[in-house]
């Protein structure tokens, strides 16, 4: 039974969207150890509605800044993050600053390109968890602390 | 006298061979069992393919008692998975979800932050004395399904010992005492 709960979750094509906006760089600056550090505020809209069947317990849904530096390929930052527990949540537009810091390995971030990834992760009531994402890019950050 | 004796005799070789084919239906039983084991660990080229939930940090996704089914890929670590890790002076392996990722370019290593998602905070207080990320050595797993509940009953075996000696003498006395 459990495998069937599972399996019919392949039957749904979800199509969910988002769009990030990024309101406010509150603070950017180095910190003691060489680190750059960034706090900014964005407004989150998605809906992704389309993603709940019967056999979903839950979404987790989280934003990362993604971007590559010399010495690291990838850089996967989560700045926000959420659980969504029912089909009626799944709708939304908030404002928040980051809730998790946004700090690099070293200080590479001044005038940094980068790309705010909304990540979701479906949890079934059993069965096999799905994941996707939302890639926007065109995100910089400014060439100076401030 | 001669077929009084050589009835006893047969009723012994009787009992010796009733008692040598459940020693074998025993043995089939633990040996199959362990044959799935290992196979399991083949296909999902993890060291533990399955783990049962023990704490509340990650609920409500994962409850205590609900049990994972890990798989170690060549796939590289990234950000919103959920991983298996060990960190060094704790025994028990912990079940969080990776929240920040920073890869090399040159050597392909990962620095990898964990987060349980009913935690307030980041589990750098978890690791180790200093540490502040995570390798790819530490990491066993990722959790790719779930099946919720059925974990309890390790819980209960391992935290109420008795329960798993009554229940390994009753399918003991069910071996011996079934007759086919």
């Amino acid at each position: 039974m459990c495998a069937i709960a599972s399996v019919s979750d392949n039957l749904n094509s979800p199509s969910p969207s988002s769009e990030i906006q990024i309101l406010n760089i509150n603070w950017f600056q180095k910190q003691p150890h060489g680190n750059d550090e960034v706090s900014l505020t964005m407004n989150i809209t998605a809906d992704l509605q389309s993603l709940f069947t019967w056999n979903t317990k839950q979404v987790f849904v989280f934003v990362a800044a993604e971007y590559a530096t010399p010495k690291n390929a990838l850089n996967q930052v989560s700045l926000w993050d959420a659980i969504i527990p029912a089909k009626e949540y799944a709708k939304f537009n908030l404002h928040t600053s980051n809730k998790y810091r946004f700090i690099d390995q070293g200080h590479n971030l001044r005038g940094k390109e980068f790309n705010l990834t909304l990540h979701w992760h479906v949890m079934p009531k059993t069965g096999k968890m799905f994941a996707d994402k939302i890639v926007m890019s065109g995100y910089r950050l400014p060439e100076e602390y401030r | 006298m001669g077929w009084i004796g050589e009835s006893i005799e047969s009723i012994k070789s009787l009992q010796i061979r009733q008692v040598l084919t459940q020693a074998v239906s025993l043995g089939m039983i633990v040996t199959s069992a362990l044959i799935i084991w290992k196979a399991l660990m083949c296909i999902t080229g993890s060291e533990s393919p399955v783990v049962v939930v023990l704490s509340g940090s990650m609920e409500p996704g994962f409850k205590r008692g609900d049990i994972l089914f890990l798989h170690m890929s060549k796939e590289p670590i990234r950000a919103g998975e959920i991983v298996v890790f060990n960190v060094d002076g704790r025994e028990i392996p912990i079940v969080h979800r990776v929240i920040k990722v920073h890869e090399r370019e040159d050597t392909g290593e990962v620095d990898v932050l964990t987060k349980g998602d009913n935690n307030y905070g980041d589990d750098r207080l978890l690791y180790a004395q200093g540490q502040l990320w995570l390798q790819r050595h530490h990491i066993m797993g990722r959790a790719v399904g779930f099946l919720p509940y059925v974990g309890w009953v390790t819980i209960i075996m391992t935290e109420k010992p008795i329960i798993k000696y009554i229940l390994i003498g009753a399918l003991g006395l069910l071996v011996i005492t079934s007759k086919d």
